[in-house]
């Protein structure tokens, strides 16, 4: 089959063009063969950090299984945007049926091919932020402990945003959103101890957790096709900005996405069996202002009636992520 | 219609004596229906379960409250908690001690009974010799069927070797001979005395 | 086989021979015993081709049924009570799917106050999900329910749920036919999913449906239980052919041709209630017994056609529409709408309180009498209750409810054993 190159340019990215690649390099993205698993012509917002993460993602799965995926989704803005019927974008075998149990119907699924022998069908569970880090949380957890062939795919973007808005377990501190408005002495949503399911995930030992960016869309199908060889419970949470719940030009949805591990406060790594094995090097060190201030959510930290010290404070969240997971290259900073 | 109460304590195996019971007489090819007074109840506390026998299908579903027979496990219930209450006037007791009804107190009872169907068993002490576990259910079973000839001891090991296997099982089945073999014995004593 | 057996061993045996390829477990009682021996036939390998899973929750457990029945898998739970109630937006979720889990419900109380002991209350909550719902009279009868409620969840694509009281039939010890995998397989063929999960032809399933179409989706579902109330007489009528007895349908009767008096009910308690009955008969009294066995989809017109010539029914619910009275009473005043009848409604049995066939005579005479009134609290203690009522009206603090009854029950009966 002759292959046709495809132009496929990112331009202030530190990834390599497709067309500098040999064939069998290039994303699965770039390839005219990708699967197309979830069609163009649903209903996202411009600028969707889940559209394009769940695109890539499920693309790199199908590639991983050679088609054979069944797709399991949780209640959110993935699932309205990507339906309603008969308009459906999915081109996988999709399931959605309530907004917390998405591992446990994966599980379901698995263990139906199990039974009927097909250990060549794979199963992908995915969701958002709120159904994976708050009411689903319990249904993942079992899902993990048990260790199911199941690749749950979270997608964070760090609020309810398909309600309205409202704060998750994911949202950072400070953020506005519609149930943590900015009033008060301390505006936004509170400094809590947080909510790190990927490390949560970790303590369960399953066999792989990652995170990852839809600035770093190599490095997510890297991970996705990498979770695809492992058996057993998987878990990878992507970080999907929301132009609409974090008040954001579309047009920024993978600068944010960068800045947010650039600055340190989103950590891209990886680990096996509970320990990690890998990260994704800061390249090139922002302070957190740089990331927040382009974002309404966080309007109310700069300007008139600033708050340095609430700064100060999700700097320093960023400084332990820096330290903890090693970001720096030797010799930076 | 003929109708067990078995009283103990949790751990004495009450509800398996029911089982067994209903397992003895639905080997002789007769109906019977065993349930348990359906309590959470932990290792000690007070436990009662019941057992219904007949030749015809048993629909009832009630507690049992006036029972024909009772068996009752662990002799310390008395003082707790009315074990007698319901028995029919024409009744079994069936007891777990070695002592006798007179020297436990319970003189008054044998007056308004028939007193040839009250017997004691050291059933702990049987169940210590054989098993090793001093568990009293499987020896009182078959010192039941002695006591009141509702079922042959054959149908009583019929039930031990469904419930148990191995050595546990043999170890059963000899408590359950010697138990047996007592109560035919003092059945016989009394009415020689 | 006949055997003399535990009602949740028989039940697991019974669902083993239904060959279920996925069965999730959680620990509820009194259900808990026919998971456990299904899991043990599983490891033994005595159930093959089938995945037992340890799931984390009710929620999880139903949840886990919806993923593999959806992708084709035979796939049945258990439950119980809190149980069903916490799974309850996934077994919405189930019939909303059009999946046909089968879902024993061992019948218990729902709390607070917290009570094992068995009532309705738990399945009829769920009467208006969508599922099925089969009550079975006897462990005999909830064997055979469940060989027949797979048949009838897959030809209709909906769940079904098989109602037995708990510890009463679940922890009892009684007489059982256990069918043959022959005969089994002879009556229930292999799982024919009407729609599947599968990446070969990739459909989504459980998407989002607008005003424009939901309200035909959910009538469908109302459609299939009519369809239902012509396949469980079928199913059974088969069923009798097969394996040689009764059980299951839609409605049963006892002695009611010439009955003045009816009463219906559903589960175990028609077994003393029919007790009763015989003894009342032999001294004289019309009366006779109607058993409701699908409870949904609810069969308006053989309760009617059981109930038309008879001059009052007293239904024995064990269940109580707080506010209300009964639903089996509410449900049965429709089905003899325009008949002059008279219904009483008699709440016995909550929490596991023993129904004596002294009780339900008692009852029984009563309402022959005329002189019972529109609903009837069997064996409630009044003494304790108007106490209770009076501290209230003098007490602003009160207390907590069910402590005080307690006290106050202390100290007005004498020990009982047990």
């Amino acid at each position: 089959m002759s292959f046709q190159p495809v132009k496929f340019y990112q331009t202030g990215t530190y990834t390599v063009g497709n067309r500098l690649l040999a064939p069998d390099e290039r994303s699965v993205q770039a390839g005219e063969l990708r699967s197309n698993s979830i069609n163009s012509g649903h209903r996202a917002c411009q600028g969707c950090g889940e559209a394009l993460g769940a695109r890539y993602a499920i693309d790199a799965a199908m590639a991983e299984s050679n088609g054979q995926l069944i797709s399991v989704n949780a209640t959110g803005c993935l699932e309205v945007f990507s339906t309603p019927y008969p308009e459906s974008s999915w081109q996988v075998a999709w399931i959605h049926s309530l907004f917390g149990n998405a591992p446990a119907v994966a599980t379901g699924v698995a263990a139906a091919m199990k039974v009927k022998g097909r250990s060549d069908v794979r199963v992908v569970a995915q969701g958002g932020d709120g159904g994976t880090t708050d009411i689903g949380f319990g249904c993942l957890s079992g899902m993990f402990e048990r260790n199911d062939d199941v690749l749950y795919i979270c997608y964070d973007n760090e609020a309810y945003m398909n309600t309205g808005v409202q704060r998750s377990s994911a949202t950072p501190p400070a953020a506005r959103t519609a149930t943590t408005m900015p009033v008060g002495n301390e505006p936004g949503n509170v400094f809590g101890q947080g909510k790190n399911v990927p490390e949560i995930a970790m303590a369960h030992g399953i066999p792989y957790v990652a995170t990852a960016t839809v600035a770093d869309l190599r490095d997510l199908e890297y991970k996705v096709r990498k979770a695809m060889k492992i058996r057993g419970a998987r878990y990878i949470q992507i970080f999907v900005p929301c132009p609409l719940g974090w008040g954001t030009a579309s047009h920024d949805t993978i600068r944010m996405a960068r800045l947010a591990k650039e600055s340190g406060m989103f950590p891209v790594f990886e680990a096996e069996h509970g320990e990690v094995t890998g990260v994704l090097k800061i390249r090139k060190q922002v302070p957190v202002e740089e990331y927040l201030q382009p974002q309404k959510r966080f309007a109310h930290l700069f300007g008139k009636h600033a708050h340095p010290e609430m700064i100060a404070r999700l700097q320093a969240i960023a400084d332990r992520n820096i330290r903890k997971y090693g970001l720096l290259e030797q010799g930076d900073n | 219609m003929f109708q067990i109460r078995v009283h103990g304590r949790g751990g004495q195996g009450v509800v398996t004596a029911t089982e067994m019971l209903s397992v003895a007489a639905f080997e002789e090819g007769r109906h019977a229906q065993a349930f348990p007074s359906f309590g959470s109840e932990r290792t000690g506390a007070p436990v009662v379960a019941f057992c219904r026998i007949d030749d015809k299908e048993l629909r009832v579903r009630e507690p049992i409250m006036q029972p024909d027979a009772l068996i009752i496990q662990d002799p310390t219930l008395l003082h707790q908690i009315n074990v007698f209450a319901g028995l029919q006037q024409d009744g079994y007791v069936l007891l777990n001690t070695h002592q006798t009804f007179e020297a436990l107190g319970l003189g008054d009872i044998l007056q308004n009974h028939r007193a040839e169907r009250f017997c004691t068993l050291p059933a702990t002490e049987l169940g210590l010799k054989h098993v090793g576990r001093p568990i009293p259910n499987v020896p009182l079973i078959a010192g039941f069927a002695a006591l009141s000839g509702m079922f042959k001891l054959e149908s009583v090991i019929k039930a031990i070797n469904e419930k148990f296997s191995g050595k546990v099982a043999a170890g059963n089945i000899a408590a359950a001979q010697e138990a047996y073999e007592l109560v035919k014995k003092e059945m016989e004593e009394r009415i020689h005395a | 086989m006949l055997k003399q057996t535990e009602g949740s061993k028989a039940v697991a045996e019974a669902v083993a021979l239904c060959r279920p390829e996925v069965i999730c477990a959680y620990p509820i009682s009194p259900q808990t015993h026919i998971v456990e021996a299904l899991g043990e036939m599983v490891k033994a390998g005595e159930l093959q081709n089938c995945e037992f899973i340890n799931v984390e929750s009710e929620f999880a457990a139903m949840s886990v049924a919806i993923g593999s029945s959806a992708a084709g898998a035979r796939s049945y739970t258990a439950t119980a009570s809190q149980g069903l109630l916490f799974m309850v937006e996934a077994v919405y979720n189930a019939s909303g799917l059009g999946l046909p889990i089968v879902m024993t419900v061992a019948n218990r109380a729902i709390g607070a106050p917290i009570n094992i002991w068995n009532d309705h209350s738990d399945s009829i909550s769920q009467r208006d999900s969508g599922w099925m719902q089969l009550f079975a009279e006897t462990n005999q009868e909830a064997v055979d329910l469940h060989i027949q409620a797979f048949k009838l969840a897959e030809e209709l694509s909906m769940p079904v749920m098989v109602c037995m009281d708990g510890f009463i039939l679940t922890h009892a010890f009684e007489r059982v036919d256990i069918p043959t995998q022959e005969q089994v397989d002879a009556f229930l063929p292999p799982y024919e999913p009407r729609q599947v999960l599968d990446p070969a032809d990739p459909i989504s399933i459980g998407a989002m449906v607008g005003p424009e179409a939901f309200m035909e989706v959910k009538y469908l579902a109302h459609a299939k239980q009519l369809q239902a109330l012509e396949l469980i007489p079928q199913y059974a009528a088969e069923f009798k052919e097969k394996f040689g007895r009764d059980s299951g349908g839609l409605v049963r009767s006892y002695r009611i041709e010439d009955a003045e008096t009816i009463v219906v009910a559903m589960g175990s308690v028609l077994g003393t209630i029919k007790d009763v009955v015989d003894d009342l008969r032999a001294q004289g009294h019309k009366i006779g017994v109607l058993g409701i066995i699908s409870f949904r989809p609810f069969p308006m017109e053989q309760a009617r056609e059981a109930l038309q010539h008879c001059k009052r029914f007293v239904v024995v619910e064990k269940h109580l529409a707080v506010g209300l009275g009964g639903v089996l009473t509410t449900t049965l005043r429709m089905a003899v709408a325009g008949l002059k009848l008279t219904g009483y409604t008699a709440i016995a049995g909550l929490g596991g309180r023993p129904i004596p066939k002294a009780s339900l005579q008692d009852l029984f005479l009563k309402a022959e009498a005329e002189s019972l009134e529109a609903i009837t609290f069997v064996d409630l203690d009044w003494d304790v209750v108007n106490k209770q009522l009076e501290r209230e009206k003098q007490n602003r603090h009160s207390g907590p409810i069910a402590e005080n009854i307690l006290h106050a029950k202390g100290m007005t009966t004498s020990a009982k054993f047990g």
